[in-house]
């Protein structure tokens, strides 16, 4: 995207290398965006200050440090990341669509436009979309599940949010400003080393996704230890939800997995800035171990991924089967197996880069083996189902799309697994249709019935059911159709990234694959279209109960939303499913004699304010304005250490407030929507758009 | 904590015990501190790891000279040694310090505090000197892929060493406002761990890189 003349060597002391010409006013597609993003932002901005709001926005939520509020904030996100990763997805397939052609200039995109965006389409789906969407509902469900108040870290965990809407943020402005990287979106050397991406695309992504990951990092030690630490009495690890359980593996898996991730994004950083040979093609660099470093980082992250997915089928299964989950034991060991060989099987991404038959027999062998627990995963799902009292909900839809989806994907996971077979498949559209397969089927189905599972929870009303299941069926068929022609198109032959071919048969192919992402458009307009419904009809779907699916887990004793300190009295567990339990032996809803004060965490400006900061660091580093980037990263020191002098980061919440609360709740209980409400009367919670 | 009461039978819970709600009348006083030191040990989880990755780096690139000068032409193992003495004395002042602090005794927690900084100094002086002459001897960290390891992994080490000397800082101007406080008693627990893993990344270093390095 740079030409000659924009690419500054020698930088200014005060704008670094920016110059006007970053700007790229010449491409009328970006400009367009940056026009209507510009408006949106500016509408949105403009109705919070119109409203008043800007300070209940700051105090309730930019600040705040409780779990279900950072949650829903990471979902919000997600969401809207989603917009641009799809955006950049439907550019690719309609490009793909149209461009057969023997030579570049097919299509409307240009190579250097189109490597760029799908590189932008893998990291903000990975890392913008999915990783929030799975942070945002452990951070909501985790505490709850295991009946306590807050996660370990309250202020680590906003700063960790902060830090992940710096990161997207950061990449968002890569649009608009310079250029980003056109690499792929795990940027191998030598394409992603100083002497060819000489400009700033590739630092965008350096800086976007190191301060992101140490948000995430930070995530992984304080979910680890609210785990650990934080579980109600009686709460044996073996009495913990499956969903408390694959959150737990998957966050062992960020502590010991995202270091790697740091240490890559670091050197590959030294190469660029300070010309060190980690990854050069002279002077002693090795690009084979790039390849390694990321990858073995890059396969724990798809796991990460899954497993908190394969845990919100458990619940959504369990509860809708009206039965206590199959081989629970199994289940847990199943993940706790998986998490562990996680770290075995790293190779099976780069079969081709040479490691010789012995080794590639061992990762395609460790890479099979570790497809089998999963295997009883669903098995132990649909054993659940059996003789169960099963309710097709909408979070059932998405659960049984699951089983059909991503069974497939993993069998075509397992054909990849097999060296000799990969020595044909590697980076063809084959393969790009099986990660796609596990992803969305797996992850992105999962995240879904967990959103609509889990939205009455935080929201206190429930999505519309029937919305939800065309979206399901929608995303369903159009994932097959825009994903099946994929699997054909790789064993024809057709490679992963390519902006024109010349064979006219894939053609035929690849116009299908662009209705199938023209069918999941539908879909995620109809799920937009859902929330906006709901939310506009909330007071119709309102879960007066706190329960609305009879659930079996901790997070459905609280009132929906539940107050800020979760529990009143903290649970004391007998068993698994101990709201089951409690509900059975009518323990459920009797209003306890006495109250204590809680002990609660105060909301802080330090984590906007750094992750504001680590923004201005990011852009500084990638422009090499200096002066702002020490600046910054002062700014940022000074207010941790500020933070930590500070006396003001705790309270006792007194008995007669929540008394109050407890006596609403419980005066709810008795609420039904069929009586909907009078003029002037008050309402427990709304949410206002 | 497990119930004793709990029925032995997973699937079927059993009767209720006698009083039993559901939920805990009685709150016991959660140990924050304990949450902190345990969570600290975990970030000294992902740091292994990082440490780890390292040396992986630098066992794959250490015969990389690609031609430049050679690890075994430069490493003098006398000042390495110094290096080394400075900071195990510092571990061991630190620990002198918590001992101290065990104690109640803020005079004494200062100056063993104030000690290990200056050992801590003292390392991180040697260090750049070190690498101000490698890299006029024509190892700087540009140089090839072997000298890059180099001084990733020990300069990394350094970087820890001196965040640690600055959290020391900070730590002073906490006690000098809270005295030896709760919270400060873990800070300074977090700080002990920390400056201790960082005594055992430096005596992977210098075996793995410097004596191996010099055969």
């Amino acid at each position: 995207m740079s030409s000659n003349h924009t690419i500054v060597t020698e930088p200014d002391p005060i704008f670094g290398r920016l110059t006007l010409d970053s700007i790229p006013f010449e491409d009328p597609i970006i400009m367009t965006t940056f026009t209507v993003v510009t408006i949106g932002a500016l509408g949105l901005v403009g109705s919070i200050l119109y409203f008043g709001k800007l300070k209940y926005l700051w105090d309730e939520w930019f600040t705040s440090v409780d779990h279900k509020k950072i949650g829903i904030m990471y979902i919000i996100v997600a969401l809207i990341m989603l917009f641009r990763g799809f955006s950049d997805a439907l550019l690719m397939r309609s490009q793909q669509a149209v461009a057969v052609a023997s030579e570049s200039g097919a299509g409307y995109l240009p190579p250097e436009h189109y490597d760029q965006i799908f590189t932008a389409h893998g990291v903000i789906m990975i890392f913008f979309v999915a990783m929030p969407l799975i942070v945002g509902l452990m951070n909501i469900i985790v505490p709850l599940q295991i009946g306590a108040r807050d996660v370990a870290f309250p202020f680590l965990n906003s700063l960790s949010f902060w830090l992940f809407v710096s990161g997207a943020l950061l990449m968002n402005i890569s649009l608009f400003v310079g250029e980003f990287a056109a690499t792929g979106w795990l940027a191998y050397p030598p394409l992603s080393g100083i002497e060819y991406s000489p400009w700033v695309g590739v630092d965008y992504w350096l800086w976007a996704l190191q301060i992101s990951g140490i948000g995430t990092l930070l995530t992984g030690v304080n979910f680890v230890v609210t785990i650990l630490r934080m579980r109600a009495p009686g709460m044996t690890l073996m009495k913990m939800p499956v969903f408390t359980w694959t959150s737990f593996c998957a966050n062992v898996l960020i502590v010991v997995a995202f270091p790697i991730l740091t240490v890559s994004i670091t050197l590959l950083t030294l190469d660029r800035y300070l010309g060190t040979h980690f990854f050069t093609g002279d002077m002693g660099g090795n690009q084979m171990m790039y390849v390694n470093l990321i990858w073995a980082w890059g396969h724990p992250e798809v796991y990460i991924l899954i497993l908190p997915a394969f845990g919100i089928f458990s619940e959504v299964t369990a509860t809708f089967s009206r039965k206590r989950l199959f081989g629970y034991d199994s289940l847990v060991w199943a993940t706790v197996c998986i998490m562990l060989m996680s770290f075995v099987v790293w190779l099976h991404h780069f079969f081709t880069m040479g490691a010789g038959a012995n080794v590639n027999a061992f990762f395609g062998i460790a890479t099979m083996i570790i497809s089998i627990p999963t295997g009883v995963k669903i098995f132990n799902w649909l054993f659940t189902m059996y003789k169960g009292r099963v309710e097709y909900s909408a979070s059932m839809w998405w659960t049984v799309s699951f089983f059909l989806t991503f069974t497939i994907g993993g069998m075509t996971g397992v054909m990849l697994a097999i060296p000799a077979a990969d020595f044909v498949l590697h980076n063809s559209l084959f393969l790009v249709a099986h990660f796609h397969n596990v992803i969305i089927g797996g992850s992105l189905f999962g995240y879904f019935a967990g959103l609509t599972y889990w939205w009455p929870k935080a929201t206190g009303f429930t999505l519309d059911e029937r919305l939800g299941k065309w979206a399901c069926g929608l995303w369903t068929v159009g994932f097959f159709m825009a994903f099946m022609p994929l699997y054909v198109l790789g064993f024809m032959g057709m490679t992963r990234r390519l902006n024109y071919y010349d064979n006219p048969v894939w053609n035929n192919w690849l116009l299908v694959a662009g209705a199938g992402a023209i069918i999941v458009l539908c879909a995620i307009g109809v799920q937009f279209y859902q929330m906006f419904a709901s939310i506009r009809d909330q007071k119709n779907n309102r879960d007066w109960s706190g329960d609305p699916w009879d659930g079996r887990t901790l997070e459905w004793a609280t009132s929906s939303p539940p107050p800020f300190y979760n529990f009143a009295l903290l649970p004391n567990v007998r068993d698994r499913d101990h709201w089951a339990d409690m509900k059975e032996q009518s323990l459920a809803y009797k209003i306890p004699e006495q109250y204590q004060r809680i002990h609660m965490p105060k909301n802080t400006w330090a984590g906007v304010v750094i992750g504001g900061a680590s923004l201005a660091f990011g852009f500084a580093m990638v422009w090499w304005i200096w002066w702002m980037a020490i600046l910054s990263s002062g700014a940022m020191l000074a207010a941790w250490i500020a933070y930590a002098f500070s006396d003001d980061k705790d309270y006792y919440v007194e008995v007669d407030e929540i008394l109050a609360i407890e006596q609403k709740r419980y005066a709810n209980l008795r609420r039904t929507n069929e009586k909907p409400l009078k003029d002037g009367e008050v309402d427990a919670v709304t949410i206002s758009v | 904590m497990p119930s004793a009461s709990v029925a032995n039978s997973k699937l079927v819970p059993g009767p209720l015990p006698p009083g039993y709600t559901g939920y805990v009348s009685e709150e016991q006083h959660h140990d924050y501190g304990g949450d902190t030191v345990f969570g600290f040990w975990i970030y000294i989880l992902s740091d292994c790891v990082l440490f780890a990755t390292l040396f992986a780096v630098y066992a794959v690139l250490q015969s990389n000279y690609a031609g430049t000068i050679n690890a075994s032409e430069l490493f003098e193992l006398d000042y390495v040694l110094g290096e080394t003495a400075l900071l195990l004395a510092s571990s061991f002042t630190f620990g002198l310090a918590v001992l101290a602090a065990n104690r109640d005794h803020m005079a004494g927690l200062l100056t063993w505090l104030l000690t290990t900084f200056a050992l801590g100094a003292g390392f991180l002086y040697m260090e750049i000197m070190e690498f101000i002459h490698f890299t006029h001897a024509g190892a700087a960290a540009w140089s090839s892929g072997a000298w890059s390891a180099f001084y990733a992994l020990i300069g990394t080490h350094g970087l820890h060493v001196f965040a640690g000397m600055f959290w020391m800082m900070v730590l002073f101007g906490l006690l000098y406002k809270e005295g030896i406080s709760e919270a400060n008693r873990v800070r300074l627990m977090c700080l002990s761990l920390f400056w201790h893993f960082l005594d055992i990344i430096w005596i992977c270093v210098f075996s793995f890189v410097y004596l191996m390095g010099v055969i």
